[in-house]
């Protein structure tokens, strides 16, 4: 039996190009989810693949590639496909979101700001920012094609009339250049304003729903909302424990079994260079929070 | 004191070099060959070359020895091997009228010309734990003493056995295979859009999961879509796979493949501008695959429902519902990724459940909700 040889980055050439035109066409028309061949990979559906094969087809021998999932870059599955883009394009890989110049992400928007030149792959679970309001694709296609959305405020609308306000933490649907509602991938919508005239390009990739869209650099992204009920990016109130940060996303940390945790950024590259920077503990002993704590308002 | 969590990259690898570990098992039990898999556990590699859309038993075998015995992750090596694989070209459509019969049988029919054919079979089987092959078994009949199937008498089996359905097409009582139009679509390569032609359909349900199309099947026996279906006839054997050369100018032979048909008999009470007649259902697997071809005939015939006219109410019969979620690779895949970490959304999950929580609490009660659910509370993440 003949051991495979693969090709740069794996994929062949005219799957990358097949891959390529679609990102043309989704950068052409910002928001609108493009069909295309989506290719088995070697890491099961959900896992990335759709991000992998964005990578994969644009990626060159003097990039240099930063992977993380939900913030950091050692969580066990960014581990795995950094490791595999080293192994089949012997590609430099970072964790400095600064120095990188594709980042393929899961989760979460990196906290320092991206530039021109760089490209930030999203991957993606359920393209569809209609999906669980209308669970047949014939009919979501034709509510994106007339521009139908009327459904997406009706619901936004009911979270309001209950809740008092919109119940939709992460993957909140924004709207792209003023036409297409996109689903941003499921990021807290902590990083939602991101998206919004940003410098670098975002490309989403959804393998096992074969879709690909995209963000160009200074598009327009505003998240949905009321005039009396104004989008609000959520994050918990508090420091990070590592690094004192006020203004980064944080993970909830549990530390015993009282009930007792603490709070530590997410995007753990943003924690480390404010730590090498000096930046230490807060005076309020780290952000930690007694047991039943109930959440101070955001 | 908590430090952010390092070290993924050695866990992976650990956790790696003991599922080589466990994959051999005990060191003093022989290890297993791909011999003994593709010659022993037939049923297992057939499937694995059916849904991983790959004929090769080699591979398949491997995949099964490296999966651990586990189907659908082989299936998933197997597919992730065959996609990387280049296309040269597109055989001819195999002729299974000419199939070199190993089994045929039909319900339809007392007798049929060729004769109903046994062959290797669980059916008629009792299912008693047989004791004897707990041990090295005794080396069952010798092949010469195993009654094969005459296939000189009379010759008929050469030229192959017509098929039941041809032969009743002749009366007109079933509808006429349908005829394709221009080349197949190929999934693999294209996506997945809707509404699916024939090819498309077929190709899917071919792909798709035993267990799924079984059960899918099963519901419209038991009234989830009804399609009063006759297996008309199932036959398992060798075919020959054709290329058409251009530069010869004639189809040369490439190999044979080892499939399973399965023709079904559907009733169609006709319309007000067709006669009743039968329909078909449409089932074809890769090796011995009696149940996965004949549970892809009911579905296939359950999801002609638009285009004969009948009414669409069961999950069986409809396509965006039965294509979509048919592929075992994709399911496993996305079902498997709830394992990966979602805190960064479960943590805003969290905060809002806490606001929300709160503001349960507060004597304001809201009345617009009554009936309605917290919906970013209960969509699954993702």
């Amino acid at each position: 039996m003949n051991v495979p040889a693969y090709n740069f980055a794996y994929l062949d050439e005219q799957t990358k190009r097949m891959i390529r035109r679609a990102i043309l066409k989704a950068i052409a028309i910002p928001g609108y989810q493009v069909p295309f061949a989506s290719r088995e990979m070697p890491m099961p559906y959900g896992w990335g693949t759709g991000g992998v094969q964005v990578t994969a087809a644009i990626i060159g021998p003097d990039d240099i590639l930063k992977v993380i999932d939900q913030g950091s870059d050692d969580t066990t599955n960014a581990v795995s496909i950094r490791t595999f883009f080293v192994k089949t394009s012997g590609i430099r890989t970072t964790t400095a979101t600064t120095e990188a110049t594709l980042i393929q992400t899961r989760h979460r928007i990196p906290e320092a700001p991206l530039r021109e030149g760089q490209i930030l792959i999203f991957q993606v679970p359920i393209p569809e920012p209609l999906r669980f309001l209308e669970p047949r694709e014939t009919e979501t296609r034709r509510m994106h094609a007339l521009e139908e959305y009327g459904l997406m405020h009706v619901k936004l609308y009911e979270d309001i009339s209950c809740h008092g306000e919109i119940a939709t933490s992460y993957a909140y649907p924004v709207k792209v250049d003023g036409r297409y509602v996109m689903d941003p991938s499921p990021t807290p919508k902590f990083d939602n304003p991101k998206m919004n005239d940003c410098p670098a390009l975002q490309l989403f990739g959804a393998g096992r729903e074969k879709r690909i869209y995209a963000i160009p650099p200074y598009t327009q992204v505003t998240s949905l909302d009321f005039e009396d009920h104004p989008f609000v990016p959520y994050r918990f109130n508090g420091t990070c424990a590592l690094c004192g940060a006020t203004d980064s996303y944080l993970d909830e940390i549990i530390t015993d079994d009282l009930g007792s945790r603490m709070f530590v950024c997410s995007d753990t590259d943003h924690c480390a260079t404010r730590r090498a920077q000096g930046h230490d503990r807060s005076p309020r002993v780290g952000g930690e929070v007694p047991p039943h704590d109930p959440e101070p308002t955001p | 004191m908590y430090v952010a969590v390092k070290g993924g990259e050695l866990a992976i690898e650990n956790a790696h070099a003991l599922l080589a570990q466990v994959r051999r098992g005990d060191l003093s039990v022989p290890e297993i060959g791909l011999d003994q898999i593709s010659e022993q556990l037939t049923l297992a590699v057939d499937r694995v070359m059916s849904e991983g859309s790959l004929y090769d038993r080699e591979l398949a075998a491997l995949a099964i020895k490296q999966a651990r015995g586990d189907l659908i992750e082989a299936i998933f090596l197997v597919r992730a091997y065959r996609t990387t694989l280049s296309r040269f070209g597109t055989s001819a459509p195999i002729d299974t009228a000419a199939m070199d019969i190993r089994r045929r049988i039909s319900a339809t029919f007392k007798d049929l010309p060729g004769g109903q054919v046994l062959g290797p079979t669980f059916d008629y089987t009792h299912r008693l734990l047989d004791h004897a092959l707990a041990g090295p078994s005794a080396s069952p009949q010798s092949k010469s003493a195993v009654v094969e199937f005459d296939r000189s008498d009379g010759g008929e089996n050469k030229e192959g056995l017509p098929r039941v359905t041809d032969l009743l097409v002749n009366d007109d009582l079933i509808e006429p295979s349908p005829t394709s139009e221009g080349p197949a679509r190929d999934l693999t390569r294209e996506p997945l859009s809707f509404p699916a032609g024939r090819d498309v359909r077929l190709q899917n349900l071919a792909r798709g999961d035993e267990g799924f199309l079984l059960a899918l099947g099963y519901s419209t026996q038991r009234g989830y879509g009804r399609t009063h279906p006759f297996a008309g006839e199932i036959r398992f054997g060798e075919v020959e796979v054709e290329m058409f050369a251009e530069d010869v100018g004639f189809a040369v032979p490439l190999g044979r493949v080892a499939v399973t048909e399965c023709q079904s008999i559907n009733q169609f009470r006709g319309s007000a501008t067709e006669a009743p007649r039968f329909t078909r259902g449409y089932g074809l697997a890769f090796g011995q695959g009696e149940r996965k071809a004949m549970a892809m005939a009911l579905v296939d015939r359950a999801l002609r429902a638009s285009e004969l006219g009948e009414e669409i109410k069961a999950p069986a019969q409809d396509e965006e519902f039965v294509l979509s979620h048919s592929d075992n690779v994709q399911a496993t895949g996305f079902v498997e990724h709830l394992k990966l970490p979602h805190y960064v959304d479960f943590q805003s999950e969290l905060g809002l459940v806490r606001r929300l929580r709160k503001a349960f609490a507060a004597p304001l009660p809201s009345p617009a909700c009554q009936g309605l659910q917290a919906g970013g509370a209960t969509e699954a993440a993702e």
